[in-house]
């Protein structure tokens, strides 16, 4: 295993190309630059294709048109520039293709700022394009998480035949920390996978039965179009067994808590450190962090128990809030849920985590 | 001899080919497809040279040729 | 001994399309098939459709095909040669698709020179929504959005794509055609050949413009829009090979 200090957007580049990403398109923008920049010295040198789209919407066509051919391929690009992908997020979903994108969330709405935040949480969990589809969403906290969540991405997509979205931010793009890097897919396994996916690919008959057709309404492999309720069914179906195979979080000194601090990515990693703090201060505190955000891991918070439970903490740096929600969602209720929310590019920080914290557990 | 067969199945009428063929050979009869469209029938088959303009003109790729 | 001389070609499928009567659209579609069929590419080659009319090659074309956003043909097709250099890859594209909402796409794509051959239909309006007012709508043109026919002041002027992209350097085949009547649609099949060719060649970026019709849309006969095309179409998009390198 290899430590190395490497730089976010760095890490998850590397990490992908270890995955097997033998396609990357991508546009400039804050934070995320480096991301395509490391696709561009690396991709030479693994035989993988580097294209720079002449926006975010062709550079989400272009991995489209990558994921037709059975390659594994990624994108990346951050908040407004998601948003000008969602065209072919829609698309790569409709067309169940195996593709993973990278958001390095920025502030927002619209232009925002170029500093780090967590206001995609809507978009990517809800509506990342039109018609209702879903993808799994993976929100690292860490460098580390960040790594194995992206070398774990491309499996997932393959697996499901959907794409994967992997929801960072600015401040796991920028920081540097130390990381162990995953071992790289073989030449062969990637070969292989790829000659197994021209069942459906997009590259020529060459001697199939019959012709492949991609596309919304499409099941890979098929000639042609099916009903479009009867393929939406499919993919419901899909979406709702990861339910059970593929909720993730992080359960943090849960078990006597009285009070739960939860928070995703970069701000369940401040909260975590708050967690300790609290504990040592003598608070019953625990954490409960998605790593994936959807599924959203609901039974996290059904199995509390609410008649010792003094509140839950939601913290997230969006406001209005939107992780928020979810949480609200599934608690229904059985005890208070105050928020700790920062936006438009500012970190959300551990002593605010504290104070409100606090605030809701009361006399100790 | 030369001879044409348009596919009824896949004719639109449109009547491209009826206008290039050099000797008049092909017609309507009030007979319609599937779809609904009057299709394109050889009303004087024996006049037919195997020139293949009225394939070759034909959009919907209805026409073959024999010769 | 009887022989077959003109079949339909092989790479299409066997059921009846969904064009309208007399639109050239499945007349181009059976142009570049049999052009395929010539050069044994059905069993290696992807066709790439826009959306708009053109989509409806989903029932009519039988190899492999990809249906893509609103304008990205361009931008998909680049990345599967990229990540499939062995497939044959063309695009299919209507002028709202090509000339407008993927203008930046048609543009990249040739300015890079990536190896696809792009099939452009020009029938100077949106077909598929209702015959609206497309970037290839002639001056004085009454379509669905030009109610009044369309006019330099609010709408500009009919837009050349070959002309366009012969300002740039990368391209190896650029070339405008018609399909009405046989020595046009004779001369029309050289060019496909010519752009398969040159991918074949690993030339790079190739495009033949098809100058075609909508008799629906236009409110005319097929008769009718042959007619048209003659008359005020040719005189605005002049047909030949504008570069072949």
């Amino acid at each position: 295993m290899e430590r190395v200090v490497m730089k976010g957007c760095e890490a998850i580049a590397e990490a992908a190309i270890r995955a097997g990403c033998r396609f990357f398109a991508g546009y400039p923008i804050t934070p995320q630059n480096e991301v395509p920049e490391y696709f561009s010295r690396k991709m030479p040198k693994v035989g993988g294709v580097y294209l720079q789209g002449e926006s975010e919407t062709a550079s989400a066509a272009m991995l489209y048109g990558a994921g037709c051919t059975g390659i594994r391929a990624m994108t990346s690009s951050s908040s407004c520039g998601i948003s000008l992908m969602s065209e072919a997020i829609a698309w790569m979903a409709g067309a169940n293709l195996p593709v993973v994108i990278c958001n390095v969330m920025r502030g927002g709405p619209g232009i925002g700022s170029i500093q780090p935040s967590q206001q995609d949480y809507f978009q990517a969990t809800k509506a990342s394009g039109n018609g209702g589809f879903r993808m799994l969403v993976l929100a690292p906290s860490t460098l580390q998480e960040a790594v194995d969540m992206v070398y774990s991405a491309f499996d997932l997509a393959m697996k499901y035949k959907n794409p994967v979205l992997v929801l960072a931010d600015g401040f796991t793009g920028a920081m540097m920390e130390p990381v162990v890097l995953p071992p790289a897919k073989s030449e062969e396994f990637l070969a292989a996978e790829r000659k197994e996916n021209e069942a459906w690919a997009c590259t020529g008959r060459k001697g199939a039965a019959q012709r492949h057709h991609l596309g919304c309404g499409v099941v890979p492999g098929m000639a042609t179009r099916m009903p479009l309720e009867e393929k939406n069914k499919l993919d419901f179906a899909k979406y709702e067994s990861w339910k059970t195979t593929e909720v993730d979080y992080e359960d943090y000194q849960t078990e006597d808590a009285e009070l739960i601090i939860t928070a995703y990515g970069v701000a369940g990693r401040i909260s975590r450190s708050a967690v300790d703090l609290l504990r040592a201060d003598g608070y019953k505190v625990g954490l409960i962090r998605p790593r994936k955000i959807h599924p959203f891991p609901e039974i996290a918070f059904e199995k509390l128990d609410y008649s010792k439970l003094r509140g839950i903490l939601s913290c997230e740096m969006s406001i209005p809030p939107q992780y928020y929600y979810d949480v609200d969602a599934v608690v229904r209720r059985r005890t208070p849920i105050a928020t700790c929310l920062r936006s438009g590019g500012e970190i959300i920080s551990r002593n605010a985590i504290i104070e409100e914290a606090k605030k809701l557990y009361g006399a100790k | 001899m030369a001879r044409i067969e348009i596919n009824p199945k896949l004719c639109k009428g449109c009547l491209y080919c009826a206008d290039v063929c050099p000797k008049k050979v092909i017609g309507v009869t009030d007979a319609v497809n599937a779809k609904g469209f009057q299709y394109a029938v050889p009303l004087h088959p024996e006049n037919c040279v195997g020139c293949a303009m009225c394939a070759i003109m034909c959009p919907d790729a209805a026409i073959e040729v024999y010769k | 001994m009887e022989e077959k001389i003109y079949k339909r070609p092989a790479g299409l499928q066997d059921n009846i399309n969904g064009y309208c009567p007399g639109c050239f659209h499945p007349g181009i579609g059976k142009l570049i098939m049999s052009v395929m069929e010539e050069f044994d590419l059905l069993e290696r080659s992807v066709m790439v459709d826009g959306i708009g009319c053109v989509a409806s090659n989903m029932s009519y074309i039988g190899i492999d095909e990809l249906n893509t956003p609103h304008g990205r043909p361009c931008a998909v097709a680049s990345a599967i040669k990229r990540c499939s250099p062995e497939t044959i890859v063309v695009t299919y594209q209507g002028d709202g698709d090509l000339a407008s909402i993927g203008l930046a796409e048609t543009m990249m794509a040739a300015n890079r020179g990536d190896n696809i051959s792009v099939f452009f239909v020009n029938n100077a309006n949106y077909g598929m929504t209702g015959g609206q007012m497309a970037p290839t709508t002639l001056m004085g043109m009454k379509t669905s959005t030009t109610p009044y026919g369309r006019n330099a002041q609010e709408h500009g002027y009919p837009m050349h794509m070959c002309e366009v992209l012969n300002t740039l350097t990368a391209p190896s085949y650029l070339a405008r055609v018609t399909l009405i009547d046989v020595p046009h649609i004779k001369k029309a099949r050289e060019a496909v050949k010519q752009a398969i060719q040159h991918q074949l060649d690993g030339k790079g970026f190739s495009m033949v413009e098809f100058v075609s019709n909508c008799p629906t849309n236009w409110g005319l006969t097929p008769q009718e829009s042959i007619q048209f095309i003659k008359d005020k179409m040719l005189p605005e998009f002049p047909l030949g090979e504008f570069r072949n390198r």
